[in-house]
């Protein structure tokens, strides 16, 4: 019951949002987006205290027959790894309705119901424990987006709407065609755990690998097939560039542990060399790439590339002499904190946006002269993207670098260290050029007012979530720990 | 007594038809309504006779009359309901229009009644000679009703090429049916699919080639789609919203009666033929929409995929992938409705929606009319949660079950190019500024019978569940 109500509740809210908006008078439409996010996240609070750590299986869960004729079942359920992503996600709905409070002046009632109605549809994906569902809940997400990026986004968003929609619907219909296979396969069954036992030859794991790596991989994103990501997050309004790097970016990661590793285990172990290489790639080439941006919002875009391509990384050291949870539960702790971290780098430069409507880093200077508390918040975010410790960014790109030395593979963490100073060196030196300096230009001094109390409370929040789970990252390891012990132990196992 | 039993609803709707005929002629030119309240009586009416013996529609026993020339089963039910029920709601969409361009007479309900019919002949064809008299039938309304609008060049141009490569393709079916009928010796449907393992093997598969190809050119897949596009820009876009809906339940039926029912033990050689016809027609279709800028246009490209998309589920084969074709082809008729239907409405007042630009900035002038044509793009495109998702699910379940995986991936590519230009639609819609131009809204009524149209993708998108098992049951009941 409490998944099916974390899904719905946005949902509904989304839609009596929809249907009772006025856009002339919008206060109470604001209201009650608030009142819908905040019930939508009320609801998932019971998922992580009443969590059993100690077992590895679903929980929480509901199934009922949904379509008879192909065995599809509405099948719910959460483990220690999709647990989190519920809550990151409706929590980051909360802020995303904050950011656009008063800044949304264009039908903000559609606005806001577009992200309630997404946030159901997200926390769907990570709880369906059913393929179909899954990929309904997957697909459905991007029309919300779409309509997000080109209604709201900025002067090419047109392009940028276009291009995310097409790149994520490329790789989801190539897994239909997979979840189909691995359908008749398994001699009619949906439920992805009856693909996690299906047995499975080379040929076949290989092209089903091929499958949902074109999936996910496109929505992690990895390198090559990033492309999308720079325009639409340049494009998306704040809160669209929140949900796209915190929340939708992780599904596609989430896929690796959900689809890819149980359902083609071998495959991934042939293949792992591979993934590491263009996870490598995406950290080291990525981050040069972040660091001649000129534009803070594509900078930030290029570093939560390289930031999953450390959580991609981690995932892919399970084959090894020492065949550890580190790696990919060190990969999990990055997906979460980048959650937050991203969320709050895009809150930034979106309350600096609405004040001089720039985001180019030239057009700024000095902006802690007139801004102290909003400079003292992004300080502290600017230091958790980089990873410094204390901050949750440190836990995870510390435990997959731990992880790849653990398992002999010393360049390979030295490559994934290099990143670390080079995520210090984009984010910190945008910073200094933003926010440190005399005051770059008249503009900067007139028209960029501090924090409004909605601001800071929001930026707050998020700075409490990144500095708790920096110096206290039990609550988030321990749930997973059975989990991830499992799946290891599955992946262990070869189908053939 | 028996035998006119079963073909008494075909018997009421052609002499309601002959009645609209005579009585037009006394209704005053402003009192044309009352003409068309008819055609809907009797559409409607008809689909109570079609109904009320058969209910519940998968425990049809399937009986034949006239010797074996007409079947009523489980499917031919369905299919009549269906068929019906969307020219009803294709006949309400139709009338402020029809009004606006004076093309408001009689004839347009007494030929959308008499295509009607020869889609209910089809649909109960139990022999080759049926299903040919179905298909004139049809044939021959459909001509002229995109003839209707007389003093039109394109029209007329679209209603000459109609008839000539319809003609044409007549012609090929009726000597691909006899070709079958000197090999095998029979007509009747199920004696040929007795007698065509022992026929000359040559012969069939010289017949299958010609019915294919005749087949094909009345379903409008490439390559003889090359008429779907003009048709469907030159004619009223009343009569495209007719053509483009109905008649591709009809285009399963016909499929289903030859192939599926007569044919199935050739299926080895003309799953073949319909394998590389149904995989151009969704590619080429697919790709050639993207260039369109004619919304009529771009949506006969669309129905080119479409159609060959329901013809994967026959190369699949099987109650399975006849389950899936005839489930896709209602899908497809419900969302036809929503995209022509509002079309029609929006074009009944006001200015003409001929060009995707002429649906600029919708969401700004009527955003629930926008919303219901997003509706049908996203269900077009195959999307969840949308009707049209589940359809184009089964049938790739279909044909990765018989074994042509690289058919299914070649298919969902081409969905991919397919997004591409429905989401254009909706970038048109939702992220351009609106033209001057404002736009009268339809009538109360029409509004209330799109939405319950346009939320029925969303509705049967959530719980496709009952829709889809009926398809598979009426089937294995026929």
């Amino acid at each position: 019951m409490l998944l099916s109500l974390s899904i719905w509740v946005p949902i509904v809210g989304g839609l009596a949002v929809l249907t009772t908006g006025n856009d002339k008078t919008p206060t109470m439409t604001r209201w009650l987006a608030l009142f819908a996010a905040v019930a939508g996240f009320l609801v998932t609070i019971p998922l992580y205290t009443g969590f059993d750590s100690s077992t590895a299986a679903l929980q929480f869960v509901e199934n009922v027959a949904w379509i008879d004729r192909y065995k599809i079942r509405y099948f719910l359920g959460v483990d220690g790894i999709s647990m989190w992503f519920v809550l990151l996600n409706s929590f980051t709905t909360i802020l995303v309705v904050i950011a656009g409070w008063v800044v949304i002046e264009k039908q903000p009632a559609q606005y806001f119901a577009a992200f309630l109605i997404m946030s159901g549809l997200i926390n769907g994906s990570f709880a369906a424990a059913d393929a179909v569902l899954f990929y309904v809940f997957f697909e459905a997400m991007l029309i919300p987006m779409y309509l997000i990026i080109g209604i709201w986004g900025g002067p090419n968003r047109l392009y940028a709407a276009i291009k995310f929609f097409l790149y994520t619907l490329l790789g989801s219909l190539l897994m239909l065609v997979a979840l189909l296979y691995l359908y008749n396969v398994t001699g009619g069954s949906f439920t992805i755990t009856d693909f996690h036992k299906v047995p499975l030859a080379r040929t076949p794991q290989l092209l089903l690998f091929f499958a949902f790596f074109m999936a996910f991989a496109v929505k992690v994103p990895m390198w090559p097939v990033h492309t999308w990501l720079p325009d639409a997050h340049v494009e998306a309004p704040t809160g669209g560039s929140v949900v796209l790097a915190a929340i939708t970016l992780k599904l596609g990661a989430y896929g690796f542990l959900r689809f890819i590793l149980p359902i083609v285990p071998d495959a991934s172990r042939e293949l792992a060399p591979f993934v590491v290489a263009i996870s490598l790639i995406a950290i080291v080439y990525i981050g040069f790439v972040a660091l001649v941006q000129t534009d803070m919002k594509k900078l930030v875009a290029y570093s939560s590339i390289s930031h999953m391509g450390f959580v991609t990384l981690g995932f892919f050291l399970f084959v090894g002499p020492q065949g550890s949870a580190l790696g990919i539960e060190g990969g999990l702790m990055q997906m979460i904190s980048h959650g937050f971290v991203s969320a709050a780098m895009f809150l930034c430069i979106g309350v600096m946006y609405d004040r001089l409507h720039s985001r180019n880093i030239a057009d700024y200077g000095g902006v802690a002269n007139v801004m102290p508390k909003f400079a003292a918040l992004m300080m502290l975010f600017g230091m958790a993207n980089a990873g410094l410790p204390g901050t949750s960014g440190f836990i995870g790109e510390f435990t997959v670098t731990l992880a790849a030395v653990k398992q002999g593979m010393f360049w390979t963490a030295a490559c994934a260290g290099l990143a670390l100073i080079l995520g210090a060196a984009y984010t910190l030196w945008m910073y200094k050029r933003v926010v440190f300096g005399s005051i770059g230009n008249d503009h900067v001094r007139n028209d960029m007012p501090d924090l409004s109390r909605r601001e800071f409370w929001m930026l707050m929040l998020v700075a409490a979530c990144v500095l708790g789970m920096g110096l206290y990252p039990a609550p988030f390891t321990e749930v997973m720990h059975k989990s991830v012990d499992a799946l290891i132990a599955h992946v262990a196992q070869s189908k053939f | 007594m028996k035998d006119i039993a079963l073909v008494l609803p075909e018997i009421v709707l052609l002499s309601l038809a002959g009645l609209i005929l005579v009585v037009d002629l006394f209704v005053a030119r402003n009192q044309k309504w009352f003409s068309y309240a008819c055609g809907i009586g009797a559409l409607l009416w008809t689909a109570v006779y079609v109904y009320a013996p058969a209910a519940p529609l998968d425990a049809v026993v399937p009986s034949s009359a006239f010797v074996g020339l007409v079947v009523v089963d489980g499917v031919a039910t369905l299919l009549k309901l269906a068929i019906l029920l969307s020219a009803a709601v294709a006949l309400c969409y139709s009338w402020t229009y029809l009004r606006k361009h004076q093309l408001d007479n009689g004839e347009y309900v007494a030929l959308v009644l008499f295509g009607a019919l020869g889609m209910m002949v089809i649909a109960s064809a139990a022999s080759m000679l049926t299903a040919y008299l179905g298909l004139e039938l049809l044939g021959l309304s459909m001509y002229a009703l995109v003839a209707l609008k007389r003093g039109d060049r394109t029209a007329t141009e679209a209603a000459m090429k109609y008839f000539v490569l319809g003609a044409l393709a007549s012609g090929l079916l009726l000597f691909g049916m006899s070709i079958i009928y000197g090999a095998t010796g029979s007509i009747s449907l199920t004696a040929i699919s007795a007698a065509l393992g022992k026929a000359n093997s040559t012969a069939v598969a010289l017949g299958l080639i010609f019915i294919a190809a005749g087949v094909a050119f009345k379903l409008g897949v490439v390559p003889f789609h090359m008429w779907v596009p003009d048709v469907y820009q030159g004619a009223p876009t009343a009569v495209t919203l007719f053509l483009g809906t109905a008649p591709k339940v009809a285009a399963f039926a016909l499929a289903y009666r030859l192939f599926g029912t007569g044919l199935t033990p050739a299926a080895q050689d003309w799953s073949v033929i319909l394998a590389v016809i149904a995989t151009l027609s969704v590619v080429l279709g697919n790709l050639v929409a993207v260039v369109q800028t004619n919304v009529k246009r771009m949506l006969a490209y669309s129905a080119v995929a479409n159609m060959g998309f329901l013809l994967l589920g026959f190369v699949a084969g099987g109650q399975t992938g006849y389950a899936a074709a005839l489930f896709y082809a209602i899908a497809y008729a419900i969302t036809g409705l929503v995209s022509f239907g509002i079309l029609v409405l929006l074009s009944g007042r006001g200015i003409e929606f001929e060009q995707i630009d002429d649906l600029r900035g919708l969401n700004a002038r009527s955003p629930w009319y926008a919303f219901l044509m997003l509706l049908a793009m996203f269900s077009l495109a195959g999307i969840p949660p949308t009707i049209g998702f589940w359809a184009k699910l089964s049938v790739i379940e279909a044909i990765v079950g018989a074994g042509y995986t690289w058919i299914a991936v070649i298919a969902v590519l081409a969905s991919l190019v397919g997004a591409f230009y429905y989401l254009r639609v909706v970038r048109v819609m939702y992220f351009a500024d609106p033209t001057d131009a404002g736009i009268a809204l339809p009538s109360r009524g029409a509004t209330t019978l799109m939405s319950v149209n346009a939320l029925a993708i969303l509705v049967l998108g959530a719980l496709p569940s009952s829709i889809m098992a009926l398809c598979a049951r009426v089937l294995q009941s026929s």
